[in-house]
């Protein structure tokens, strides 16, 4: 009995938090989203969703998150297995980190200044004789800042994967004949995908909704739903239609995480991803 | 169920220990209270300096904050919570509070530097009497340019930011009004429009603009036109003021096809805790010396005719700040086009950022 109660004393927090913070919000949005302007109960918002305008956003928005997702695996992988094999790893680890406690809007503004037309890489590039080459407010650049932001959450469960992985595991494979690159499609990767999956989560989904970026780097040439969500509330100021894209944008994160969801398969208790 | 009970209490102290401590930070960073006035503005809109003044002057001690949106500042007064003295809203923005009664009259009598104002800046029609506001600057939108960077066009007409030669250099303000209002002004279409074959018309236009366009941005314009990294850019006229302040290459040109004429007037919000103060405030800032010293700062223009004879003859006397009034008469002021047709102008922008990449 005494037990039991002190067990709910413990779960009154959770549950507070959970509903206060995590459930009652999610119902205003999907509450907003059945309202239009004047305050009239409808459907509408959802239709107007699939205008060719929102469509087009959500398949840009998409395509770009995937391409920052791509560009930060294909970094943060071979940067993650390097540093499982340092001496002191949690050092490098830490000095990846650190740039992640530097405000996202400080390091934003930085690269206004290091892509511009007289900043550091094009006097770098006018070395090689190029001549004046425009690089902030285009494609490259936003996603290069967006890949340099993400990277350490690309990172982090790659490594722990990494780190967890049974060296002897390897040692096997390569005893029992297997090439380096079979060792590594064979046993590696498919022992670390669970690290991947988490950091494809804590890159893609973010990703979706990234809008000052989009202003800063990309010179709003580049639109994602969480622009649209911005310009709906505080311009239009129309409540519906924002939590309308929020709803969308929910959605579309659920859809995510399922596909990256984990699933058990016994033996990969080896590759947890934190 | 003693450890639920004692868990009710304790909660129940939480709540009243965070009650007092809300209370006590409230009181301390001077929220709601008589002896402080609280300042809604725009960014970079007033001397700091002359805030200490106020201070020294009227013994109230000023909070103040920025906001970066008409739309953004009524959100946050609307929502409540706050109890901003003073805000400073543009025209249309000061019609669509009345409508909402989120403003409270002003006392002309306790405004005696009200004879300041050049009568052309009063009793407009977003606010007969101003009974709810008082002017504080205006300006106009219009293009900075940089003459070292071109060749040789002087942007009389919109039509010039459509030239060819200008491919990926021209920027824009990231605001649907200013963008869209453009594209109609160009096409010689009034930038309160609510015809749809016009708005159709504008937003065709625009989007052949895109080739030419840099990026869509906000505040960042000005230390990229300072700094060279663009040749052209739309912006509003007081921003542009900075720009040639900083970098003298620069010059501003308002095109003749027409453009916006802005207002932007002090109001005290419904929220306000300190009525006394904001009309101290008002007053304060109404004042011929004042007024001159914070339009030197802040770059827009004034509408004190008193502070204007203290000014620099070069600058009152520079059309490109100071237009005459055949000149103004060409120029528009934005009706409150209501939500429904402000959310078809927003739609026809982000349109328009899609399709400018």
């Amino acid at each position: 009995m005494q037990t039991k109660n002190t067990k709910t004393f413990y779960l009154i927090p959770y549950f507070a938090w959970i509903l206060l913070f995590v459930i009652a919000p999610i119902a205003l949005i999907a509450y907003y989203s059945l309202f239009d302007l004047s305050g009239n109960f409808t459907l509408d918002n959802y239709k107007n969703f699939f205008t060719s305008i929102y469509l087009k956003l959500t398949i840009s928005s998409f395509w770009y998150a995937f391409l920052i997702t791509v560009f930060s695996l294909i970094v943060a992988y071979p940067t993650a297995y390097l540093l499982t094999k340092t001496k002191h790893k949690q050092l490098w680890l830490l000095l990846i980190i650190i740039p992640s406690w530097i405000n996202l809007l400080l390091k934003t503004y930085a690269f206004i200044g290091i892509f511009g037309l007289y900043g550091p890489i094009n006097a770098f590039l006018n070395v090689f004789g190029f001549g004046e080459t425009q690089i902030l407010f285009t494609d490259f650049s936003f996603i290069f800042v967006s890949v340099y932001i993400f990277i350490p959450f690309m990172i982090l469960p790659i490594f722990n994967a990494l780190d967890k992985l049974n060296p002897s595991l390897i040692d096997a494979s390569r005893d029992l004949g297997a090439s380096s690159w079979t060792t590594f499609t064979k046993v590696i990767f498919p022992l670390t995908t669970n690290g991947v999956k988490a950091g494809i989560q804590a890159v893609f989904i973010p990703s979706l909704s990234l809008f000052m970026i989009t202003r800063l780097i990309a010179g709003n040439k580049v639109i994602t739903l969480g622009t649209a969500i911005e310009q709906q509330f505080l311009v239009t100021q129309n409540w519906g239609m924002g939590s309308t894209i929020a709803v969308f944008l929910i959605i579309f994160m659920i859809i995510v995480m399922i596909i990256t969801g984990q699933r058990d398969k016994g033996a990969t208790s080896n590759g947890k991803n934190w | 169920m003693k450890d639920i009970i004692r868990a009710a209490v304790a909660i129940i102290v939480v709540c009243i220990a965070l009650f007092f401590v809300n209370d006590y930070l409230n009181k301390s960073s001077g929220k709601a209270s008589s002896d402080t006035v609280t300042i809604f503005n725009w960014g970079e809109y007033i001397d700091p300096d002359l805030l200490a003044q106020f201070e020294e002057q009227s013994g109230y001690r000023v909070v103040y904050e920025t906001f970066d949106s008409n739309e953004a500042m009524m959100t946050k007064i609307e929502q409540g919570g706050t109890s901003y003295d003073i805000a400073v809203p543009s025209e249309y923005a000061i019609e669509k509070m009345k409508e909402n009664e989120l403003l409270l009259p002003i006392d002309h009598s306790k405004i005696p530097n009200l004879e300041n104002i050049d009568p052309y800046f009063l009793d407009l029609s977003f606010d007969p009497k101003n009974e709810f506001s008082i002017p504080y600057f205006w300006g106009t939108v219009g293009i900075v340019y940089n003459p070292s960077l071109l060749d040789g066009q002087t942007f009389k007409s919109w039509d010039a930011l459509w030239d060819p030669s200008l491919k990926g250099q021209v920027l824009l303000v990231d605001s649907a009004r200013e963008v869209i209002g453009m594209g109609l002004n160009s096409l010689g279409y009034s930038l309160n429009s609510t015809n749809e074959n016009e708005l159709a018309e504008a937003s065709a236009k625009l989007s052949k603009l895109t080739p030419n366009v840099k990026a869509i941005i906000g505040d960042e314009v000005t230390q990229l036109m300072v700094n060279e990294e663009a040749p052209v850019a739309l912006t509003w006229s007081g921003q542009a003021a900075d720009m040639m302040w900083e970098n003298e290459e620069l010059d501003y040109a308002v095109p003749e096809e027409g453009s916006n004429f802005f207002f932007d007037n002090m109001v005290i919000p419904k929220t306000a805790a300190n009525v006394d103060g904001a009309h101290a405030f008002i007053n304060f800032m109404l004042d011929a010396e004042v007024a001159a010293q914070n339009a030197d700062y802040v770059g827009y223009s004034i509408p004190n005719a008193a502070a204007i004879e203290l000014m620099d003859e070069e600058v009152t006397s520079d059309e490109r700040f100071y237009p005459s009034e055949e000149v103004r008469d060409n120029l528009e002021v934005y009706n409150n086009l209501g939500f429904e047709m402000l959310g078809v102008y927003n739609e026809l922008f982000l349109k328009f950022k899609m399709s400018s990449n």
